[in-house]
């Protein structure tokens, strides 16, 4: 809190033709500390991500990482930054083992073959980094793996190349109580190990089960970004489902004019 | 398989290093598992050589059948090879064969009508297939059209091109001693041996070299016995063929003396080692399968498909050129049937037969060796039997088909239990 952020948004917007997404989006991220980023469907979540990743170019804002000002123009800007992204489909590879779905696109070589000795140790230490010991076996397939240790294969890819800033789109939706439990950990693990970690999800329980903030978007405004400590379960939902609680969120009557959100037509479209 | 992820957090969390035994168990689990491999095709080899070996002993297990065998199936396994790759990504390229077929006339034409040097002819037959392979892989790549439609309209309009370079309906004689010895001369015995050796001391440096790499650095390894019985096993294989097709297989030695490896042999061996090495050992190679396995996740990963898919369509059309080659060498002409016919099933058989997917993502440049020799055998065996050419089709398209249930069964399983 004391730090400067890792991460720092300002007054982002984002359209998609006449379809306004994000309106003044400003998002602040932390090292060692879990962000969750809540809203509804089609409350801009997704297109926020992937402004943050560079798959989208925004259309207005400020990106400040560590402080200073960037441009993140592509995927690869993100990526030389130190900004991961977890996709919530995962994009693993079944045909291939851990080691090669994690080093993929950015294998070792020496000379013009595939140095497999050093992949594989470096696999095992980052596995290793972070106390995964579900997978007995790097050499295995994915598709021989649980959900719960895909999605531990995918973050341990994304937590190798020295990110700081990992982001995960709703790591735990497809997966059932034990291994959401064991990714959940996980995610923890990565903030206690001074990383960033943005954290997307629609479940509560998680959300106040291993975020340090809560970040709640609302039909493309960020209606309030604050401690998991000082707000309620019941708090959340009222952002996202009203803009607004007690004192919390949106200052305006949602029906009135001004900045407020606009009813029905002006949400359609989704913010996806 | 036998490598653990976690080595540093004492014994307690170490699996025990493998064993021989247990080394097989995990083959038999693989297999079990649906992960069959290569195992229906060398089941199929010994079956089928078995049964021709007991109807047709004389002739079937002779040394001169031996070493036809090889170029029997050379042409064939030479495309199949190429279609391993345009396979991998779960593509077909039906127009193999007769791109092979307008390669093999373009080397014709080149060597004999203009007179050019055997080089010259081989060059531009393999130019022949590259440029074919990309004008295949952009249009499926770049313009989108599915590759079974792409190339079925190869098949028609290459068999056309065939015709018109052969002159409508007569065929290109090729004469060139050099081109004529590909698929009919052999390698001196003693050659033979030395290139045997050599690649059985090849072979074992790079698994001995690998073992101990891995052993230093403190990652699990199969176990040396393993390791070893491989080395032996290829030296056995190796000695066995080389001793076999050194025997005079000459009817009468006065007149010729016919012995030795035939050429064509050490060429599938070389350009087998190639392919092999550019498929498990490079990042090409690597792509390729994160392609066939998922193409989202490799875009995401940042490898450019477009680029990979183009590029299988160009090995598959070269290696097809290749196979023109030396079609063209075992019949010393080329004539508007060259690749035509059953050569591109068959081709697609051997690849399926041994062991590669249809469905993408799985496969190895040796299948196409290992199902080209059940093709060759079922091909030669039935010859001999006397079977007519309709029985020999049949017999064939129900081999390719069984091999094809054997894959979507496998695949089945494997997801069912998770394996692959």
């Amino acid at each position: 809190m004391s730090a400067t952020p890792l991460l720092e948004l300002r007054g982002i917007d984002k359209s998609f033709g006449p379809v306004q997404v994000l309106r003044d989006v400003a998002l602040t991220v932390h090292p060692g500390e879990v962000t969750a980023l809540v809203g509804d469907n089609g409350a801009g979540k997704s297109t926020l991500v992937k402004c943050i990743s560079g798959i989208h170019p925004t259309d207005a804002g400020e990106f400040l990482f560590n402080g200073e000002p960037v441009h993140i123009g592509s995927p690869r800007d993100a990526a030389t930054l130190g900004i991961e992204v977890v996709y919530q489909d995962l994009a693993l590879c079944d045909n291939l083992d851990i080691v090669q779905n994690m080093f993929l696109g950015r294998e070792k070589h020496s000379g013009i073959v595939l140095d497999e000795p050093t992949m594989e140790q470096l696999a095992a230490e980052t596995l290793a980094g972070l106390s995964i010991r579900t997978v007995t076996s790097l050499r295995q397939h994915v598709s021989s793996l649980s959900g719960g240790q895909r999605q531990t294969v995918a973050i341990a890819k994304a937590v190798l190349w020295n990110s700081k800033l990992v982001i995960l789109d709703e790591p735990t939706a497809a997966l059932g109580v034990a291994q959401t439990a064991q990714v959940l950990e996980l995610v923890r693990r990565l903030a206690d190990n001074g990383l960033a970690v943005v954290l997307i999800s629609h479940n509560m329980n998680d959300v106040f089960a291993v975020s340090d903030r809560i970040a709640a978007l609302y039909l493309g405004q960020m209606v309030a970004q604050v401690k998991t400590t000082d707000i309620t379960h019941a708090q959340v939902v009222e952002l996202i489902t009203a803009g607004r609680s007690g004192g919390l969120g949106l200052a305006t009557d949602p029906g009135s004019n001004g900045d407020g959100p606009q009813p029905a037509d002006s949400i359609s479209g989704g913010a996806r | 398989m036998t490598t653990t992820a976690v080595r540093k957090d004492g014994p307690a969390a170490v699996t025990p290093p493998p064993t021989v035994g247990s080394h097989v168990r995990n083959y038999l689990s693989r297999v079990r598992g649906g992960d069959v491999g290569a195992l229906p095709a060398v089941l199929g080899l010994v079956v089928l050589c078995t049964v021709f070996a007991v109807m047709r002993p004389s002739s079937f297990l002779s040394a001169g059948n031996f070493a036809n065998l090889f170029t029997q199936g050379a042409a064939v396994t030479l495309i199949a090879m190429g279609l391993v790759f345009v396979l991998l990504l779960g593509e077909i390229d039906l127009s193999a064969g007769f791109a092979s077929g307008v390669c093999a006339a373009v080397l014709a034409n080149v060597v004999t009508v203009l007179g050019y040097p055997w080089w010259v002819a081989v060059l531009a037959a393999v130019a022949t297939g590259v440029v074919i392979g990309t004008t295949l892989g952009l249009l499926v790549a770049k313009i989108g059209i599915p590759s079974f439609v792409v190339t079925l309209a190869g098949f028609l309009a290459f068999q056309g091109v065939v015709l018109m370079l052969v002159k409508d309906g007569t065929n290109i004689s090729v004469r060139d001693e050099t081109l004529v010895a590909i698929a009919n001369r052999n390698l001196a015995p003693t050659l033979g041996w030395a290139l045997a050796a050599l690649a059985v001391v090849g072979y074992g440096a790079v698994q001995l070299l690998r073992h101990r790499n891995r052993a230093a650095r403190g990652l699990i390894t199969d176990p040396i016995a393993v390791v070893a019985l491989r080395i032996g096993g290829l030296a056995v294989i190796l000695g066995t063929a080389v001793y076999v097709l050194n025997l005079e297989r000459s009817r009468n030695v006065l007149i010729v003396s016919l012995k030795g490896v035939p050429i064509v042999v050490p060429i599938i061996a070389v350009l087998l080692v190639i392919w092999t090495f550019v498929l498990q050992r490079t990042s090409y190679g690597r792509h390729i399968y994160a392609v066939g396995g998922n193409r989202e996740a490799a875009r995401r990963a940042g490898i450019g498909v477009d680029r990979i898919r183009i590029s299988v369509f160009v090995i598959c059309s070269s290696m097809a050129a290749i196979g023109g080659i030396v079609a063209a060498s075992r019949a010393n002409s080329v004539d508007p049937n060259t690749g035509g016919s059953n050569v591109l099933l068959y081709a697609v058989g051997a690849a399926v037969i041994g062991g590669t997917s249809l469905f993408g993502g799985k496969g190895r440049v040796l299948d196409a060796v290992l199902g080209g020799a059940v093709v060759a055998v079922i091909e030669n065996g039935m010859g001999l039997m006397g079977y007519s050419a309709g029985v020999k089709y049949v017999v064939t398209g129900v081999v390719l088909l069984l091999a094809a249930s054997v894959d979507a069964l496998s695949r089945r399983r494997a997801a069912a239990t998770g394996t692959r």
